[in-house]
């Protein structure tokens, strides 16, 4: 449609919007880019005194370069008293929800197109060349550049308690530190006390982030236990408050993790009521077991950590997971694919046809797991994350390619950063090492460098694996992951030839170790635009704590779920019409514990006739109720009315 | 290398009647052997039993009077001349090449082979012209004791075993399965007495770990170390009766490895199955097709993707039974790719069958197929399988055998999971194999010995006793007779079983003539088996074929810390609650000792892991130097 209103009004202007705003991009605008050095410096040393100690309060007080309230005059004071040149500062006008990008080349993850986007009220209202628009609307000019969705990272740990701390960075520092990556949505996991309620954590969680949040953010809920108000509280979530997505975990043996029984129920389950089930996948008892050994030889630093936790424990629960998920029909989606085996896994099932998406995250594309041999153990340390980076420094690039490929769909940052302090809960004891990396600024960035400028995708791939296919297994496709009429102003210019070097010093995390130090990284955001507003320009973050809205996602996402409910109505099971087996019956003693788990199905034995007619029935009874046959309960109510006839003349 | 060995050996032997001279000897010598013949017998005798010092001196001697028994009284006057033979005019096959030759053999023994040998007179003669003479098929996986809800299976050692010789298998490899909670020496014992009574070919042991705890490695080692096991099977499946969990698999391969075992796993996911079955049993659906459903595939798959990935981390070498889908075939072919020590082992019913007969009309015929993991509906399967073990990326295989009758099979007719387990297929094992794999020309007759018998005896540490015609090896010979076919029919099958799963399916390959331990036990369509004329097999740990590669792994796996300065910084305080996050080791959680030591304990942990290997081929039984003192036994001692 977007491209149909374009359309209308080419035919006037073909000639001169296109190749004229190509050739002229004016270059020294860019210097305004270095400017942004102390800024970004300062904001960071006050969080990190602020956050270390663990104060949720005093973040507020003290980090003022951003400010906290919404109000836009404040906002731009601050800006202008930090770098002096206030010549762009007009979008701060009434108008400023009015913007026009010209000039730029539109990507979307199908097509790419030259127009020119019109956004008002936080939305793309117009495509189009030669737009027609209010006067006074403030212009962009794109000069060709890729104008492409803002990205979506759809793993971020902000503000995550651990053990009576949180992660260093927040929400605000987090959303901020996104949006100076292009990021312009992320989605957090909520991470409810094994035993508590989730529906608490959540609200916890909603209120963490709308205090502090500078961009749309939407939820997981990782279910940590497993019982019928659990269950409940999932049916509630997906229901009413807009969550689609549910991790659960097979590791952390003892808090967390979950038997391949509960695994099955929370995903029969979950295919149910249509949601995506997560995984975190690492076999916990292995690990629980190699973790012994390693301390018990005495290796107790970082490198115990990659040492007790191999690349095939990745793999062995990857597909342990997959096959739960491919016999309960429920979409699977893997977080944080970390090595080549894990995969390699993930993109055989996918060839099988089972419905998986892998995650490979920030740190698993970017670098390897050769760092926790470091000598210096703060950085070692910096690098724990579970599953492990792996050692085999061929793995980025591997990983790279099974995303370009689309075997791997989704990249997030699993962002979750510690203090050096924080991690040093862990100097002697590489298991209580708080567990994390950073990555949600650099991820737009470091796909681009790995992949796009190697040539292992276009552009267009790139905006998938960034933004769009999130956005599609979140539900919230077309409305995030694509710029078209009526979607979410959330666009980033993005610069290809930009090269920026990754370093704690400038980055807007609040960790004192950036894992991708020194890299060098090119392509990077040149304007950043979420809900309409200009956050990034000319290197210059304006951020607003607390704008961000939450975006609620539906069940039965189509991307997932089209495969899987055909597949529903297919995989239907019909018994055997057959006689009775008349013939002799040995006895038998259940005495020796003999009864394979049904163990509530012995007493049928005994009246072979009725149940006989039962069987018969059911059999029969699957044809013509398409949804929900799954559920016995139901069946057995279903009995008694007439429906026996049919049996006697089937058997 | 063996083969060269051998024939030393054997020239040693007939002579000086001990090891310990290794001058090459020349071929003619061969006359001399028939001195030796008493005192090999005496010891081999002697050597049976003692194998197993711990067990009560009466069995030695009840034992010796069985097989006196068997080997005298038990024949009829006149087969007292079957001790000796000569198979005459055949071309003897063995897994590396074939040749044509004479095979003489005495006592059991195989004492001479090559062409114009000169035997005593009167020796009886068995002419093979035209056919092949193969080592006795080695059936590795059979159940033919081990009860299902208290069902004993309809055949019995004696029944299973002469099935057995009647399709040229000679030696079995039974399952001892003791209940949770019983102990497994005497399970042992139990399956050890009966088989002695019962059975008429030479058997050896797997014993199936129902329930780890920590009392078990003791046991463990007092099997392998003086009971002559080397391998035990785990079950991932039959959740909340027999199944492992991964810290306990973990554990087990561990204890495993350090004794020189070799791991077998019933490879299923037994919590997906058992929510399987609910829900199946749910949709009322209760016939043995039910069972199928139960049972996916990718259950069976993925567990076995788990038990490798778990015997790669513990370095224990993996056997994983009763391969019976193309996906778990698969992950035990990548797995080898990636260097991992597993076997797999297809068995006769997912060699020759599908699993569409589950789907039957007729409820007996579909419950007679009824076993774990079940036969693949996918009909393609066997041929899969099969081009596998030609490729050898499945290395052995066997029967699985364990028959119900229809009246047993019956105690499951209102609800599939009740249906006892199993299948036969201890007679037809070689037979399909030949028809489906040799005959298809996907291997030659040399691989065919090799999958139906040197493989398994490799890895059970029975190579070269068995699995091999050479001199100095048990006399299990098998006159393989390509050409003739033969159709197989509950009716004419030696089991008691009323329906064969391979019904009205037509095998070329039959074996015309097979002698185990050095008795003619099949001729001219005849079956002559002596009751509990079988010995026991003892098996010894750290066979080559598995442990070279393990043993020489866990001397280069070792970790190594980084040392590092102490951390000096800041450190965030921790509130205890022990909760988020913390991965697991809460008995560390006071890390501070651990301060100093860590130099330390670097070091120590490079010993540990070298430690355990140090002394792997040094025999560790003390029944091994019992054995070995009077002379002739060293043909024995010595091949082994």
């Amino acid at each position: 449609m977007a491209e149909h209103k374009g359309k209308a009004r080419d035919d006037l202007t073909v000639n001169q919007a296109r190749p004229a705003s190509t050739e002229q991009g004016v270059r020294q605008k860019y210097g305004g880019l270095f400017c942004s050095v102390r800024d970004a410096f300062d904001s960071k040393t006050i969080d990190f005194d602020a956050l270390s100690v663990g104060q949720k309060r005093g973040l507020r007080a003290s980090s003022s370069p951003y400010p906290t309230s919404p109000d836009v005059g404040s906002s731009s004071e601050g800006m202008r008293s930090s770098k002096g040149s206030g010549s762009l500062l007009n979008w701060q006008d009434e108008k400023s929800d009015r913007l026009l990008i010209k000039g730029g080349r539109i990507v979307n993850d199908d097509q790419s197109f030259h127009a020119d986007i019109y956004m008002e009220d936080g939305l793309i209202k117009q495509i189009g060349d030669n737009l027609i628009v209010p006067g006074g609307v403030k212009t962009i000019e794109a000069n060709g550049k890729m104008v492409i969705p803002g990205g979506i990272d759809i793993h971020t740990h902000l503000q995550m308690p651990y053990r009576g701390t949180t992660t260093v960075d927040d929400f605000a520092q987090g959303s901020k530190a996104a949006l100076a990556g292009g990021t312009t949505m992320i989605v957090d996991h909520v991470i409810p006390e094994a035993g508590s309620s989730l529906l608490e954590a959540y609200d916890q969680w909603r209120q963490w982030a709308d205090e502090k949040a500078c961009c749309d953010y939407s939820l997981h809920v990782d279910i940590t236990h497993w019982n019928d108000s659990v269950k409940q509280e999932v049916d509630n979530l997906m229901k009413d408050k807009g969550v689609n997505s549910f991790q659960v975990y097979m590791a952390y043996k003892d808090y967390y993790q979950m038997s391949n029984s509960e695994l099955y129920e929370v995903f029969t389950f979950l295919a149910e009521r249509g949601g995506i089930a997560q995984v975190h996948a690492e076999n916990g008892e292995i690990i629980a077991e190699e973790q012994a050994r390693m301390l018990q030889m005495g290796i107790t630093g970082p490198e115990g950590h990659v040492l007790s936790r191999p690349e095939e424990l990745e793999a062995e629960a990857v597909f342990r997971a997959i096959t739960i998920a491919s016999q309960t029909n429920c979409p699977l989606y893997v977080t944080r694919v970390m090595s080549k085996s894990a995969a390699d896994i993930i993109s055989q099932a996918r060839k099988k046809g089972n419905v998986v998406f892998g995650e490979p995250i920030t740190a698993s594309l970017g670098t390897d797991g050769t760092h926790y041999w470091s000598k210096n153990w703060a950085k070692a340390a910096s690098f724990v994350t579970s599953p492990p980076l792996s050692p085999d420094p061929t793995t980025p690039d591997y990983l790279n390619t099974l995303l370009s490929s689309g075997d791997l769909s989704v990249s997030g940052s699993a962002h979750c950063t510690f203090s050096v302090a924080q991690k040093a809960i862990g100097k002697d004891d590489f298991t209580q090492i708080p567990e994390g990396v950073n990555g949600v600024e650099e991820r737009m960035s470091l796909i681009w460098d790995k992949a796009v400028t190697t040539g292992k995708m276009d552009e267009n791939m790139f905006v998938a694996g960034t933004s769009t296919n999130a956005a599609k297994i979140l539900n919230l496709y077309p409305r995030k992951g694509r710029i078209a009429v009526g979607s979410d102003a959330d666009l980033v210019i993005w610069d290809t030839d930009a090269i920026r070097t990754i370093t704690a010093k400038k980055h807007n995390s609040a960790a004192e170790y950036n894992i991708f130090e020194g890299m060098e990284l090119r392509g990077a955001p040149q304007v950043v635009i979420c809900q309409g507003k200009i956050i990034l320009e000319d290197g210059n973050l304006h951020v607003t704590s607390g704008i961000g809205r939450f975006i609620p996602c539906t069940p039965f996402p189509d991307y997932a779920y089209k495969r899987v409910k055909a597949r529903k109505q297919l995989a239907v099971l019909r018994a055997v019409p057959r006689g009775m087996y008349d013939g002799p019956v040995s006895e038998f003693s259940m005495s020796r514990g003999g009864t394979p788990s049904a163990s509530a199905r012995t007493s049928p034995t005994k009246q072979p006739v009725r149940n006989l007619h039962q069987s018969g029935f059911s059999l029969a009874g699957p044809p013509t109720p398409d949804d929900a046959p799954i559920r016995p309960a139901g069946r057995r109510a279903m009995v008694p009315p007439g429906g026996r006839s049919n049996i006697t003349s089937l058997s | 290398m063996s083969e060269r060995r051998i024939s030393q050996d054997d020239d040693t032997a007939s002579l000086l009647s001990k090891l310990g001279s290794d001058s090459p000897r020349p071929r003619m010598k061969y006359g001399g052997m028939f001195c030796s013949v008493e005192g090999a017998f005496e010891n081999k005798t002697l050597n049976f039993e003692s194998l197993s010092p711990k067990m009560p001196r009466r069995r030695t001697a009840r034992a010796a009077e069985d097989s006196s028994k068997g080997g005298f009284a038990a024949f009829p006057s006149g087969r007292v001349q079957d001790t000796r033979l000569i198979i005459k005019g055949g071309k003897i096959v063995n897994d590396d090449h074939s040749f044509h030759a004479d095979v003489y053999i005495e006592d059991g023994t195989i004492k001479q082979i090559g062409e114009n040998l000169m035997v005593p007179a009167g020796v009886r003669t068995v002419e093979a012209c035209g056919h092949l003479v193969i080592p006795g098929g080695i059936d590795a996986n059979t159940n033919l004791r081990a009860a299902q809800n208290g069902l004993n299976p309809s055949d019995d050692f004696y029944q299973g075993t002469r099935a057995a010789l009647a399709g040229g298998t000679t030696m079995i490899i039974d399952h001892v399965l003791a209940e949770p909670g019983t102990s497994l020496l005497l399970a042992f014992e139990e399956w050890l007495d009966v088989a002695c009574q019962r059975a008429c070919c030479d058997f050896s042991f797997h014993v199936d770990v129902t329930r780890w705890h920590d009392g078990v490695g003791e046991d463990l080692e007092i099997l392998v170390k003086d009971r002559g096991v080397n391998s035990f099977l785990f079950f991932m499946t039959y959740k909340d009766r027999y199944q492992s969990t991964d810290s306990q698999l973990y554990e087990a391969f561990g204890v495993l490895r350090d004794l020189g075992a070799v791991a077998l796993v019933h490879a299923e996911n037994g919590d997906i199955i058992a929510q399987r079955q609910k829900t199946v049993l749910g949709l009322g659906i209760t016939g043995p097709e039910g069972h199928v459903f139960a049972h996916p595939e990718e259950a069976q798959a993925e567990a076995v993707h788990r038990a490798v990935t778990i015997a790669k981390q513990a370095n224990c070498p993996l056997y994983v039974t009763k391969v019976m889908s193309k996906s778990a075939a698969d992950v035990i072919a990548k797995a080898r790719k990636k260097g991992i020590v597993v076997y797999g082992e297809p068995i006769t019913a997912s060699l020759a069958v599908d699993g569409s007969q589950y789907w039957s009309k007729d409820w007996a015929k579909a419950a007679a197929l009824v076993m774990s993991p079940p036969l693949n509906p996918d009909p393609s399967t066997p041929h899969y399988l099969s081009s596998l073990l030609a490729c050898g990326d499945l290395q052995v295989t066997s029967s699985a055998q364990a028959s119900f009758c229809t009246a047993q099979k019956a105690v499951g007719k209102d609800d599939f999971t009740l249906i006892p387990e199993g299948t036969n297929g201890i007679e037809e094992r070689m037979s399909v194999i030949w028809d489906r794999i040799v005959c298809t020309g996907m291997i030659d007759e040399n691989e065919f010995v090799a999958l139906t018998s040197t493989n398994a005896a490799k890895l059970f540490n029975l190579y070269p006793r068995k699995g091999r015609i050479a001199v100095g090896s048990d006399a299990d010979i098998v006159v393989w007779n390509s050409k003739d076919t033969k159709t197989v029919s509950a009716k004419t099958h030696h089991l008691t079983v009323e329906v064969n799963i391979l019904e009205g399916l037509e095998f070329r390959g039959v074996a015309s003539v097979v002698i185990a331990g050095g008795r003619v036990v099949v001729e001219d369509g005849k079956l002559t088996v002596t009751e509990g004329s079988a010995r026991f097999i003892p098996r010894k740990a750290f066979p080559d074929q598995a442990y070279r590669r393990i043993s020489a792994r866990s001397k280069v796996a070792e970790n190594r810390g980084v040392p590092r300065g102490i951390y000096d910084g800041p450190v965030h305080d921790v509130m205890m609650t022990n909760k988020l996050m913390t991965p697991t080791w809460t008995k560390k959680a006071t890390p501070c000792l651990q301060v100093q030591t860590g130099p330390r304990n670097l070091h120590q942990s490079g010993f540990t892991l070298a430690g355990t290997q140090i002394d792997d081929h040094v025999p560790r039984r003390p029944a091994q130097k019992i054995v070995a003192p009077p002379g002739g036994r060293s043909n024995i001692t010595s091949l082994s």
